[in-house]
């Protein structure tokens, strides 16, 4: 397998584990929305409530910088990285 | 300030910053020595709007690479927050905390979707759209796919679905100039469009870019200050984020204690259009798991479909730069989001609690029509009290408020100083600014570089270029404030269709263009043309009384437009034959984020 390959199916298999990671916060939990709201949450929210004001959005924030980070390894590990930016 | 600028942003954004909370100081004092509240608003409008004016015009330039992408060198942070003040509308900004206070957690999907849109930008195509170097979103479909229709098609989505979300925009530009500067809103409409194109008019992308940063750091003061402030003077918690737990409670006690009444459709009749009841539990969930996730489903999609977010990444200096800004972007929209509702909250208790000196259920009618700021607002055709059951107490069910008001009148319920308003006021504008700005530039451009340049004239010269480009800047400016200016739809209802149009169109031939190779021009073609026309019909027919399927709204109907663009995409690809070598090729560059860009400068 080339190179390029090997960095595409890394690159891809990231994909899935990200959008794995988001189809739980944006749509999984949300399955058992009212269920999961009789639960205390952090700070002492109710646990559905507290995803949508905060738990999700904050997660997706960490996902994000988390993807990008190990996206920059992939692409360093096959000498695919750019130089001279930041 | 030119070639050392990029260095300096930090410095320049710095003491602008300084320089805007030294504004808000001396406008409190002239409050204190007794400026009238229509001065202070006055001054908070013109100030900032100058402030963007002159950085509209310090980035004027004659470069088709500046104007159209900000010559590509827009540091991380800087483009995270000018993405963020794109991105936030005038909705997002004044609505947003009134629909979470009104509609509870069926509304709050509109918060988990608009944040969580960005985690699909970030891995299936901001990374890979900066590596192809565009200057359109239109420019990606029209070289991946080849052919002057695939170029035509997606210009026509993106103008659809922009177009339907900027009016709202200069909508909203209208409503805050006509309260701050006192005139009339059909004329307050002209004033915001010179307003923002003024940011944009000279510099393209470049000037938006610096205003929107700009924008960005006044609207997020004016959207914090007076929610930290509010819960620190009702006691409900010095960092109301963390310590609202005890007031969301209290406020579903509340609910129990004084019951959702509903109002007979002849007490309705005589509410003002607009105003509505608190009429849904506070925290409680109060839609279906469905309902819910199809329409953070169609806002997630829609998010990544949508052309002026996606533009914002290609002015970055590197694909890696693109990924991190990404999360930047949505770092500086958490901060905004995650605060609304608790602005929902401090709103709503400090209205409902009887045993808080603002709180007005269970008084009597006539101590509340009696109050100030009811008065002011009910002038402005935001609040509204009847005595419907004649005991001369106000109920839960007998106060209407405007959405709007949530922002713009809590802080004066709280008994915070004017400035705060004028703050407020100045914010709202600036949300709604940088999103018309994003929103008209990503039009104009659509059609100034691909209709014009790539298909009619191709040998057109660069000063000629940004001629027509500033020219259509102009015009599609002045039709949607023409629109705007008819009314005709409140200011979310437009928002969310363009999520939907943008998100029938364009997903599926933006993420396949990437992550498959096989997909080809026919299969483009279908999936855009019927995407979007399958998503207008059933919009149409939701709206003239169809009864829809599967739970899918008039907010929602992305996600049947969508269906039908993917299916229709991957089957037209697959009877039609494979793309070229040389296409092929291209998509293996694209996944590689070193090495040159697809397309070089134009």
């Amino acid at each position: 397998m080339s190179k390029q390959a090997q960095h595409w199916e890394k690159t891809r298999s990231l994909l899935f584990v990200t959008l794995a990671i988001w189809f739980v916060f944006s749509i999984g939990i949300f399955l058992f929305g009212a269920e999961m709201n009789e639960v205390g949450g952090p700070f002492g929210y109710p646990l559905t409530y507290w995803f949508t004001c905060q738990g999700s959005l904050g997660i997706f924030v960490i996902l994000i910088f988390w993807f990008a980070n190990r996206q920059e390894k992939i692409d360093e590990e096959f000498g695919f990285s750019e130089r001279g930016d930041n | 300030m030119k070639g050392n600028f990029i260095d300096n942003l930090p410095k320049v954004y710095g003491i602008y910053t300084g320089g805007f909370l030294g504004f808000i100081i001396i406008m409190a004092i002239a409050e204190q020595m007794g400026m009238t509240a229509k001065t202070i608003g006055i001054c908070f409008v013109a100030f900032t709007v100058a402030i963007y004016a002159i950085i509209g015009w310090l980035s004027r330039t004659a470069q088709a690479d500046a104007y159209y992408v900000a010559g590509r060198q827009v540091p991380t942070v800087f483009n995270g927050m000018a993405t963020a003040a794109d991105w936030m509308s005038g909705a997002s900004f004044v609505a947003m905390a009134g629909g979470i206070y009104f509609k509870g957690y069926g509304y709050m999907a509109l918060l988990v979707g608009w944040t969580g849109g960005y985690v699909l930008v970030a891995t299936l195509l901001a990374p890979y759209l900066r590596k192809f170097g565009c200057y359109t979103v239109p420019d990606f479909i029209g070289t991946r796919y080849g052919g002057n229709l695939t170029r035509f098609l997606a210009v026509v989505v993106l103008t659809v679905a922009s177009f339907t979300y900027v009016t709202a925009q200069i909508n909203a530009t209208g409503t805050i100039a006509s309260v701050a500067l006192d005139i009339p809103f059909q004329y307050a409409v002209y004033v915001g469009l010179v307003s923002i194109l003024l940011c944009s008019m000279l510099g393209g992308m470049r000037g938006v870019t610096w205003t929107q940063v700009a924008q960005y750091i006044v609207l997020i003061i004016a959207y914090l200050l007076p929610v930290f402030w509010i819960s620190n003077k009702i006691g409900a918690g010095f960092f109301p984020h963390f310590m609202l737990a005890d007031e969301v409670a209290r406020i579903g006690e509340l609910e129990q204690q004084f019951g959702f009444v509903k109002n007979s459709a002849a007490d309705l009749a005589n509410v003002p259009k607009g105003l509505a009841g608190i009429t849904k539990a506070h925290s409680a969930v109060n839609a279906s798991p469905w309902a819910f996730i199809s329409l953070a489903l169609a806002m997630m999609m829609g998010t990544a479909s949508l052309p002026h977010v996606m533009m914002r990444y290609f002015t970055t200096p590197s694909v890696k730069a693109a990924r991190k800004s990404v999360g930047w972007s949505l770092f500086f929209i958490f901060l905004l989001y995650s605060s609304a509702p608790m602005l929902a909250t401090l709103s709503k208790l400090s209205l409902m609690d009887p045993s808080l000196p603002t709180g007005i259920i269970g008084k009597s009618i006539a101590d509340v029509q009696a109050i100030d700021w009811y008065q002011n607002w009910n002038a402005a055709n935001l609040m509204f009290v009847s005595d419907f059951n004649g005991n001369g107490t106000l109920e839960l069910n007998e106060f209407f408020m405007g959405g709007k008001a949530v922002v713009l009148a809590t802080p004066e319920i709280a008994g915070l100083p004017y400035v705060i308003s004028g703050l407020v006021a100045a914010g709202g504008m600036a949300a709604a600014m940088s999103t018309a700005d994003g929103l008209i530039l990503a039009i104009a451009n659509a059609i100034s570089h691909d209709v014009y340049y790539k298909i009619i004239d191709p040998k057109a010269e660069t000063a000629k270029r940004l001629v027509v480009a500033r020219v259509l800047l102009v015009v599609i400016g002045f039709a949607g404030a023409t629109i705007a200016a008819m009314e005709i739809q409140g200011i979310l209802g437009s928002v969310i269709w363009a999520f939907d149009f943008a998100m029938s169109g364009l997903f599926f031939p933006l993420v396949l263009g990437v992550w498959w190779k096989r997909a080809n021009r026919e299969g483009a073609i279908a999936g855009m043309a019927l995407g979007l026309i399958s998503g207008m019909g059933y919009l149409i027919w939701v709206r003239n009384g169809g009864s829809g399927f599967l739970g899918i709204t008039q907010l929602t109907f992305g996600i049947f437009g969508s269906a039908v663009s993917l299916v229709s995409m991957v089957v037209v690809s697959l009877i039609t034959s494979e793309p070229n070598a040389a296409t092929q090729r291209m998509v293996d560059e694209v996944r590689v984020p070193s090495g040159r860009s697809i397309i070089g400068k134009q």
